[in-house]
């Protein structure tokens, strides 16, 4: 069993992993609780949109939240009781914002739905992901991306680089073939040891969702990673797989090879734990399905198991509460346990806990509200002490010593990009390959200056994630502008060429009715006779010097009325005409009306 | 590269550089000098405790002012120990019982106008010490060449006392011109010009077994201390090795061209401040280039410019100016060097350069 490994840059190898404390004793099943708080919002993309109202009845493993969206996937009752209220409540989020979760007050009698196993090798493709899809499954590594999403070998889907749902592909669109798919049971992060447990108990349905998942990618190859600092776990797996190789004569995974990886912050990243197997760099800003291979943690395949082969949605997860607690340990939890009641079932905190870490202690964050839930991607709750976790001394300048760039798993230049964030010349900070960053927090550990690197990463990728948002919105907002004055025209274009094209019409009614109407003939005959009259007179008149006066033509009543006007303005003064004419057409010289007033002519 | 999964290597890559702070760092760096100092006080006697001591009280001083000035804690930033580093560095590479006010000036110059002026620890474009060093041969060329001779081939033997007394009155029982000569590197330089031939050289005083007599020893104590380094992955290999590389390289091919001119390799690695460059000067990560090829270069050039200013420059030796030289290269360097990023392809780079124009 010996496999060709590879080795990424950097990495780091913690003093101590702190695995020992919660990795001892066997995954314990919480209590049943009075009150659940499942939030909506459990994974990457749009939440879950309730199907229950406040006073509903609900069923344990009844779905009370539906998929909206490509990227969401569904949340469960974990118990039986009535929704109490749908309201914002404390999540899990390092901002510490209230999300909108359904509440459910337990009736205490756990009466669970029909659990309906389904026929998964049989089943149409497309119904198996949409049954995943109700299930609500969602990577338990820590990601929670929509898992059934990932077991589409058609569908490669960018996550939009965290503005959410907005890069969702399109099913289908350049993908190549899925070859290998990686069970990852790395578990790199310390003081976690969720899957540690879960795969030393539960081996077994973690290879059937491996064999699950297999048959659904069409993978060839199926990998299980883990690191060799859990030797039970290998074991486990190997047993596991043993067997099941030996029963399943029809099934299309063969093999399932358990591979020791060394113990080596972060291998248990996505692309680095690909590389370590493989060899194979997933392309910068691409998906590891571009390289024909789909990775999936060992707490996702044995809820994929638990889905299909018993038929129960995902309400529950393995949980590691360790640190500076009574009887540290990993739990059975289900979705929505708040997390004070974890630490209670814990033994409670010690004294002089100074504060809980979701996650790891890499890249997990400080958790600001206990009534918090465990959510989907809780997988560990770490009680902090000023023993254990020691406060950061003073950060220090940057030297440039280049521990950081030999500690990233990326190969960046991290130092650089923390001088350029700090100096907030973005676009720099992007020419060093920010986004390649995977925020692991190898720089920061190593850092002889205790400069929080990856902080000033986070800050850069949100400055430049909003000043996108910015020029989006600036950008939408002109080509609105732009499209309205383009309107604008176009609409008076339209306008002139209808009424030309109307008098076009018109004269092509008249000439055309000319020719074949007499009557029209005949009025045209008058007309033409009179115009030519009328230019005649014109002439005469030229020729004999007079300038045709536009009272010449004029019915007589008009004439005579034009004659007592002539009369009247005979009579009155030629300066006080002036004055009036002036009046009338400046006011603001009529204001001061003074001798001097120009004269037009009288 | 592949790993046996049976065989997990427990090494870690930075067992000190974990959880090391940047004074850790610098205190592990003036360990690794220290039995190049010893070496020196053996061979040279006492006044290089007097000169790192001189040094290091300036370096303080002048630090604290500047901190002072600049409205900066001075806890944190004094016990860094980078003030102190240079001190060691600069009395290092100045002549022992030269007057207290030569390394005044110099110290003046690295801590206040090199470091501070430049915003201080981390800022300085330019190796302090070395500035410090430059502004002194530039301005002192005499009292910078007189350096008291190994005192095997010395007529008189100074005290602690005695050398104290030299550099902070200037006058002891001795005179200081009985106890100085012109170093290897000086008498090769003045000598060669004037016709003699390089085995009348090698049988002068100043001259040792390999490099200039004394000074190869004490090279040879830094070269231990580097690799000292080396071992704790307190700095990677890059720099030492192409520095002291290209002075080897250089040396052998002015060698080859003119053997009655120029000395060959091991003269030029052990004498001078070559070996001290080549591990705690150049290697000083502020003002080095830092990636791994910019290293390459970085060092590879500042080697070569070592030797061609000994050989053809005014100045007896070259590894002062050639690694200012280079620290004003260094970002350049870095900017056209940057290794390639996980999961980009070799040629992204001139993809992106094709796609932005």
């Amino acid at each position: 069993m010996s496999r060709a490994l590879y080795s990424f840059n950097g990495g780091i190898h913690p003093e101590n992993s702190h695995k020992a404390e919660s990795c001892g004793t066997p995954i314990r099943t919480m209590p049943l609780l009075p009150r659940y708080v499942v939030p909506l919002r459990q994974h990457i993309g749009a939440p879950a949109l309730p199907l229950v109202q406040v006073g509903d009845q609900v069923l344990k493993g009844q779905m009370i939240g539906s998929a909206e969206g490509y990227v969401s996937t569904a949340v469960h009752a974990p118990t039986s009781g009535r929704v109490s209220a749908i309201e914002g409540c404390a999540i899990p989020h390092p901002s510490g914002l209230f999300d909108e979760a359904i509440i459910i007050e337990s009736d205490g009698e756990d009466r669970s739905i029909e659990f309906t196993p389904l026929d998964w090798q049989n089943l149409d493709p497309s119904a198996l992901r949409n049954r995943i899809r109700e299930m609500g499954l969602a990577g338990l590594g820590g990601a929670v991306f929509p898992s059934y999403i990932k077991l589409n070998p058609g569908a490669p889907v960018k996550v939009g680089a965290g503005v959410g749902a907005s890069g969702a592909g399109k099913p289908g669109a350049g993908h190549s073939r899925i070859h290998t798919l990686i069970l990852n049971g790395a578990e790199c992060e310390p003081w976690i040891t969720c899957d540690d447990r879960l795969m030393r108990e539960r081996a077994a349905g973690i290879m059937q969702g491996a064999r699950i998942m297999a048959h659904m990618l069409g993978a060839t190859t199926v990998l299980a990673a883990v690191e060799d600092n859990k030797p039970e776990a290998i074991a486990a797996l190997r047993d596991a797989a043993a067997v099941f190789t030996d029963t399943a004569t029809e099934a299309p995974v063969e093999n399932i090879e358990v591979v020791a990886i060394p113990t080596l912050y972060p291998g248990g990243g996505g692309k680095q734990l690909i590389y370590t197997l493989t060899g194979k760099e997933v392309p910068s800003g691409g998906l590891s399905t571009d390289i024909g291979v789909q990775v999936f943690n060992v707490g996702t395949a044995y809820s994929l198991y638990r889905a299909i082969v018993l038929g129960e949605p995902l309400f529950s997860r393995v949980v590691t509460i360790t640190g500076h607690v009574a009887q540290p340990g990993n739990f059975e939890a289900r979705i929505g346990t708040p997390i004070h009641d974890l630490i209670a079932a814990a033994g409670g905190a010690l004294p002089g806990c100074s504060g809980e870490i979701i996650g790891g202690p890499m890249m997990g964050f400080d958790l600001m509200d206990l009534a918090a839930p465990v959510t989907k991607a809780v997988n560990c709750v770490i009680l902090k002490s000023p023993a254990l976790f020691a406060p950061k001394p003073q950060p220090m300048p940057c030297i440039r010593c280049g521990a950081c760039a030999l500690a990233c798993p990326v190969n960046l230049q991290p130092f650089e990009m923390y001088w350029f964030s700090r100096a907030k010349d973005f676009g720099k900070v992007q020419s060093y390959n920010l986004f390649d960053c995977i925020e692991c927090g190898c720089c920061t550990y190593v850092c002889p200056s205790h400069i929080p690197l990856v902080d000033f990463y986070r800050f850069s990728k949100s400055e430049i994630w909003e000043r996108e948002r910015e020029k989006q919105a600036s950008d939408h907002a002109r080509q609105r502008h732009e499209f309205k004055t383009f309107r604008q025209e176009r609409e008076k274009q339209e306008k002139a060429e209808k009424f030309a094209k109307a008098a076009e019409a018109n004269k092509a009614k008249a000439n055309t009715a000319g020719a074949d109407d007499p009557e029209a003939a005949r009025k045209k005959a008058i007309l033409d006779a009179a115009l030519a009259r009328a230019q005649q007179a014109k002439a005469d008149m030229a020729k004999e010097g007079i300038t045709p006066k536009n009272t010449d033509h004029l019915p007589p009543a008009v004439t005579k009325e034009i004659a007592e006007i002539e009369a009247r303005r005979g009579q009155e003064t030629p300066d006080q005409t002036t004055m009036d004419i002036v009046q009338d057409a400046t006011p603001a010289i009529s204001q001061n009306p003074s001798p001097t007033a120009p004269k037009t002519d009288a | 590269m592949s790993l046996s999964p049976s065989n997990p290597s427990p090494f870690n890559p930075f067992s000190l550089f974990t959880r090391n702070a940047v004074s850790a760092v610098m205190f592990k760096v003036m360990a690794a000098l220290v039995p190049g100092i010893l070496v020196h006080a053996w061979l040279f006697g006492p006044g290089i405790w007097v000169s790192l001591f001189v040094c290091s009280f300036l370096a303080i001083l002048f630090e604290s002012l500047m901190l002072l000035m600049r409205g900066r804690p001075l806890k944190p930033f004094l016990t860094d120990g980078s003030a102190l580093l240079t001190a060691w560095l600069l009395a290092l590479s100045l002549p022992t019982l030269a007057p207290w006010w030569l390394y005044a000036v110099g110290m003046f110059f690295a801590i206040v106008i090199a470091k501070h002026l430049y915003g201080g620890l981390g800022q300085n474009l330019f190796n302090p010490a070395m500035v410090g060093y430059a502004v002194l041969i530039v301005s002192f060329p005499a009292l910078m060449t007189q350096w008291p001779g190994p005192l095997s081939i010395a007529d008189i033997h100074v005290t602690l006392a005695e050398a104290f007394d030299l550099v902070l009155a200037g006058q002891s029982s001795v005179s200081l011109d009985a106890l100085t000569s012109a170093t290897a590197l000086d008498t090769w330089k003045t000598q060669i010009r004037l016709g003699i031939a390089p085995e009348t050289l090698w049988a002068m005083p100043a001259f040792g077994w390999i490099g200039a007599r004394g000074q190869e020893m004490v090279a040879g104590a830094f070269l231990l201390g580097g690799l000292f380094l080396l071992a704790n992955r307190l700095m990677t290999w890059h720099i030492p090795l192409a520095f002291l590389g290209a002075i080897a390289l250089t040396a052998t091919v002015l060698n080859l061209i003119d053997p009655s001119q120029h000395a060959g390799a091991l003269f030029h690695l052990f004498s001078g401040a070559a070996m001290l460059g080549a591990f705690f000067i150049a290697t000083d990560p502020v003002t080095a280039a830092s990636t791994p090829r910019g290293k390459l270069i970085y060092a590879g050039l500042a080697g070569m410019l070592t030797v061609l200013i000994r050989a053809f420059g005014g100045y007896p030796d070259g590894v002062a100016f050639a690694i200012l030289l280079m620290n004003s290269a260094a970002p350049f360097l870095d900017t056209y060097t940057q290794p390639r990023v996980f999961g980009q392809s070799a040629d992204k780079k001139a993809q992106d350069k094709k796609g932005a124009s």
